[in-house]
């Protein structure tokens, strides 16, 4: 456990360097990304441009401007260079929306993924599991964007059952929180739904005929222990460790587009925003929150997994 | 003989499977009995249906593309067309079994314990978990497996092979079955330790006046701890004997085959071993008449013909076979050199 | 196989050694460490092996799973580098040869192996699994086709089979295929990793019979590799049984069952039931307990002393040596079994001892002929 610990701990913060030195350099050598000239807005002259330039630290080599950045990136203090706001309490603002989004789409994907796939499983080639079948291969094919668009449309602006967009604190109204949240909920899980059902159908359907699903028949358990207790319970260990990776990826920046379509101010939209504008002190912060959090929840995953699995060691 | 008399009494069972390619017949005919604390081996190749058959007797063949003709009967009771519900009882609690691969006959995610005692609690509703922990660590003790009360805390992975194989017996032992079916059991094993399984099995068979039944390719294991042998190839009984008569007095030329391909550990056998020629039938389209004619270089125009498994002999009517050969040739055709076998007298063309 | 008996110890014939396997050592480190990996322990898959074989001659080695056998078998055909020691095929040192230099050298030596259903490739027809071998030897093209259809024959496959794949034989045929692929560059020698272990009875004995007749037609060598010691038995000439990477002892085939010296072999021995229930019967039987220890930590001295009936004082400290019997077998044992007082004089330290084995040979004690 120590090592798994020391070994993830220094991988974590191995890629989080790797990830802040690549983004950094990105941002050097795209074309018109010197960050003076927007600065300093359209009208600028040369010399004003050259002050911004000296005052930013824009003149000095790029190691030591990555060392800045990166030293106010730690202690908290960097600001965007756009609106001059500190990226700290905007990330502040925006994680609980991005949050509500991943968390509650997480849930959603890998319950009705579980159920699906079972079914599936249980009434595989038969009308049922055909039925969920062409229902899931339409919602991987499905993208969010058009899905997203087509829900606002038709149930929010049309219909108006649910409110088509924007975003309200869980704190101040948790029901309305979780009608707005509704519909981006299900945009975002549909496409891992499809997925997910898929492999546990495949995954049940493999287990089955494992040698240890028959020696549980053969000790007399009934079909309903033998399938949970044995089947499910051994086809989920590929599940679990899989939605910790899909779900981290979510929360670093893959929900993007469904923000963007319900208008969500999340931590997506942000990152959006900062790569338009070519703003290297939010966008660095994003990826390595990102970074943090798919190796984190890696590391909770592989917990997760030795303990589903006694085969598995840490 | 009335039904009811035998421990278990299998008689003319069918087990087809409908697959892509046509019907599979995976036991097209199969009949023997069991009586108590006799060990019955099943000898057969791959595809021969001897897993098949073993299996359907515990119902774990039954799938939307099986089908099943005659009966099973265990003390009278029908098993072919017993209810899940009667099934789940008869499994691991009349009958029990212990299968070939030890490696992944234990779910890999439940501590030993627990597994055993899964199967004690399906069968005794009264007893309390503690007390079935306790009859698994006093089963664990008695297949010996060391220091039972710790490991009944492990899970299958930390235990080797043997040891495994040794938890398997203990789990079929939990409610004392009237019949024990161990389906190749030790093939997964190494011969030390194959050796302690059979010595365990031997044990068992005294101690419990079980009925076992062994299926198995191993002619070896069979002469080890068989009373009787039901051969079959192809999906059928070719003949049914006790094991002397079987081993030193074959009647069926697939038997011979068999005797006469087998390396010998403690003999010289240089030279070129007298094999049965050709490969086994497809199921889906098997030869008219006697499966085996194909192979047989004593196949003549009568084995068009099914031959009847019936006795032949006149001192020994509980040794029958299939075949159309009278007594007095088999005799003749069954001698290749010093030994019993099938004589082939050109080059094998596979 | 008849071919080579006169292959055993007889200085008379003078046998070639083809190949020779020089103390070999094939350690896997156990690696483990907080941040960086450090070696924590070691297997010792294969420990210290001396082993010759000659031309024309079948070397059989048993013994059981782990006990090294499959990992001397590809350090061999150098899968895997030795930790130590040297392997000589005719004459030259192949031990860190690269793969330039071992091309011939593979060319000469093939091996078959245990799952012929893995070793195929399924995507390619019969056809172009053996004209590989024969192309990347220099057969002209025109002539790969015939030489084809040629081993196919030799294997006792029809020609026709040509375009068929691999999944489209039973198990036995497809054994065959991995024959006719070995053969096709005409080794000298082949290794046979259990060969026929996944084969059925009556398809084992075929393929035992096809693997003789191609000995006696092609002059080939075969190292023998199977834990099935009736069928080690009945294909070679002298056997050598492994215990935990350690060879045990080594003797002709006809011999070991009569007079097997290690405890180790004895107990291999009386655990293969005989498919002869009057024999069976007959027969005393000792069932050795316990199983094999961790070849991670092997035990000191004689490794096979913690299941041994026999182990006294000295097998637990001292590593007993190979030790030379006037027949030329080789046993390593401090008590060993079947041995006359007048043998016991006469015999020697082989120079195929482990290098950690003791000077110490067995004593004339009062041996029961169990």
């Amino acid at each position: 456990m120590a090592r798994f610990a020391v070994r993830r701990l220094a991988s974590m913060v191995a890629v989080m360097f790797a990830i802040s030195i690549l983004t950094f350099l990105l941002f050097q050598v795209l074309p018109n990304s010197d960050p003076s000239t927007r600065l300093a807005g359209r009208t600028a002259s040369p010399t004003q441009i050259a002050k911004i330039r000296s005052d930013w630290g824009f003149d000095k080599p790029i190691y030591v401007q990555y060392i800045k950045t990166m030293g106010k990136i730690l202690n908290g203090t960097v600001t965007s260079y756009q609106q001059q706001l500190p990226v700290e309490d905007q990330i502040r603002q925006d994680l609980p929306t991005t949050l509500s989004l991943a968390i509650g789409a997480g849930v959603i994907w890998l319950a009705l993924g579980i159920l699906f796939g079972v079914l599936s499983a249980w009434r595989a080639g038969r009308w049922l599991d055909r039925g969920l079948t062409v229902l899931s291969l339409v919602g991987v094919s499905m993208p969010v964007f058009f899905l997203g668009a087509v829900l606002s449309y038709y149930i929010g602006d049309k219909a108006r059952i649910l409110p088509a967009g924007d975003y309200v604190a869980l704190t101040s109204d948790p029901w309305q929180w979780f009608k707005h949240m509704l519909m981006p909920w299900f945009a975002l899980s549909v496409l891992f739904i499809g997925v997910y059902s898929r492999i546990l159908r495949s995954t049940i359907l493999d287990t089955i005929n494992d040698d240890y699903v028959r020696t549980a028949r053969a000790k007399g358990l009934s079909e309903r222990q033998v399938m949970i207790r044995h089947v499910l319970r051994n086809s989920l260990i590929p599940i679990v460790s899989l939605w910790g990776l899909d779900f981290a990826s979510v929360l670093g920046g893959g929900a993007i587009l469904t923000e963007t379509v319900f208008n969500l101010h999340g931590v997506g939209q942000y990152a959006a925003q900062s790569v338009e504008g070519l703003d290297i002190p939010p966008v660095l912060v994003i990826t390595m929150f990102g970074a943090f959090a798919v190796v984190l929840l890696s590391a909770v995953v592989d917990i997760v997994y030795a303990a589903l699995d006694p085969r598995i060691r840490l | 003989m009335s039904p009811g008399a035998h421990l278990l009494e299998v008689s003319n069972l069918k087990v087809s499977f409908q697959t892509e390619e046509g019907v599979v017949r995976a036991v097209d005919g199969v009949s023997f009995a069991l009586e108590q604390g006799e060990v019955v081996a099943i000898v057969g190749e791959s595809g021969s249906g001897k897993s098949v058959t073993a299996m359907t007797l515990l119902g774990l063949t039954r799938s939307p593309n099986a089908s099943f003709e005659g009966s099973a009967q265990l003390e009278g009771k029908e098993l072919i067309t017993a209810s899940e519900e009667q099934l789940r009882e008869i499994r691991g609690g009349e009958i029990a079994m212990i299968f070939q691969d030890p490696m992944s006959s234990l779910d890999p995610v439940y501590r030993i314990g627990s597994q055993i005692v899964e199967q004690i609690v399906a069968h005794d509703f009264q007893v309390s978990k503690s007390e079935a922990m306790e009859r698994a660590i006093a089963l664990m003790d008695r297949v010996g497996i060391p220091r039972a009360r710790e490991r009944v805390r492990s899970y299958p992975h930390e235990f080797s092979g043997g040891m495994r194989q040794r938890v398997m017996i203990a789990m079929a032992l939990s409610c004392s079955p009237k019949v024990l079916i161990a389906d190749e059991p030790t093939t997964a094993l190494d011969v030390t330790i194959q050796a302690q399984i059979l010595d365990e099995l031997r044990t068992l068979r005294k101690e419990t006046d079980a009925g076992i039944i062994l299926v198995t390719h191993d002619l070896g294991v069979v002469a080890d701890i068989a009373d009787r042998i039901v051969v079959m190839y192809a999906g059928r009984v070719v003949e049914q004997g006790t094991l002397d008569e079987i081993f030193y007095n074959p009647q069926h030329p697939y038997t011979w085959g068999l005797l006469g391909s087998i390396t010998r550990v403690d003999r010289d056998t240089t030279g070129l071993l007298p094999s049965i020629p050709g490969t086994p039938p497809s199921l889906v389209s098997p030869p008219a008449g006697c499966h085996f004619r194909p192979r047989c270089p004593h196949a003549f125009d009568r084995c068009t013909d099914v031959p009847a498994l019936e006795a032949h002999l006149p001192e020994t009517p509980q040794h029958v076979d299939r075949c159309w050969l009278s007594a007095m040739q088999k005799r003749d055709l069954r001698q290749v050199g010093d030994r019993i076998g099938l004589a082939a007298d050109e080059p094998v063309i596979a | 196989m008849s071919v080579a008996s006169a292959a055993g110890a007889s200085a008379a014939s003078a046998p070639t050694p083809l190949l020779e396997v020089d103390h070999v050592k094939v350690y896997f480190p156990i690696k483990s460490g907080l941040l960086i990996d450090r070696t924590v322990g070691r297997v010792h898959a294969v420990d210290d092996v001396t082993l010759t074989l000659y031309e024309g001659e079948t070397l059989g080695i048993v013994g059981e799973s782990g006990c090294g056998k499959t990992t001397l078998i590809r350090t061999l055909i150098r899968l895997l580098a030795p930790t130590e020691g040297t392997i000589r095929f005719r004459g030259s040192d192949i031990t860190s040869a690269r793969r330039k230099q071992l091309t011939p050298v593979r060319q000469q030596m093939q091996m078959v192996f245990q799952d012929p259903q893995a070793s195929l490739n399924p995507r390619k027809r019969v056809a172009q699994i053996l004209a590989t071998p024969l192309i990347l030897k220099g057969v002209a093209r025109r002539d790969v086709e015939p030489r084809v259809r040629e081993l196919l024959k030799r294997v006792g496959l029809h020609p026709e089979h040509l375009n068929r794949f691999p999944h489209e034989f039973s198990g036995g045929q497809r054994q065959r295929i991995g024959i006719a692929r070995a053969l096709a560059v005409e080794p000298r020698l082949i290794l046979l990793d259990e060969p026929v272990s996944a084969l059925d009875v009556s398809i084992q004995a075929q393929v035992i019979n096809l693997l003789e007749e191609l000995q006696q037609q092609f002059g080939l060598s075969y190292l023998f590799v199977a834990h099935d010691l009736s069928v080690v038995r009945h294909v070679s000439d002298r056997i050598a049984v492994m215990y935990l990477g350690k060879v045990m002892e080594l003797s002709r085939s006809q011999e070991l069952y009569a007079k097997p010296h290690h405890p180790y072999t004895a107990a291999l021995l009386s655990a293969i039931p005989i498919p002869d229930p009057r024999e069976n019967r007959a027969r005393e039987r000792e069932v050795v307990g316990g199983e094999p220890p961790s070849a991670i930590d092997p035990p000191s001295g004689c490794r096979f002393h913690t299941r041994c009936p026999r182990a006294t004082d000295i097998c637990r400290s001292i590593e007993p040596p190979l030790t030379e019997y006037a027949n030329g077998q080789l046993a390593a044992c401090h008590h060993p079994l079947n041995v006359g007082a007048d043998e016991l004089r006469t015999a020697s330290r082989s120079e195929t001892s482990p290098h950690s084995a003791g000077q110490e040979l067995p004593e004339a004690e009062p041996v029961t002929a169990s």
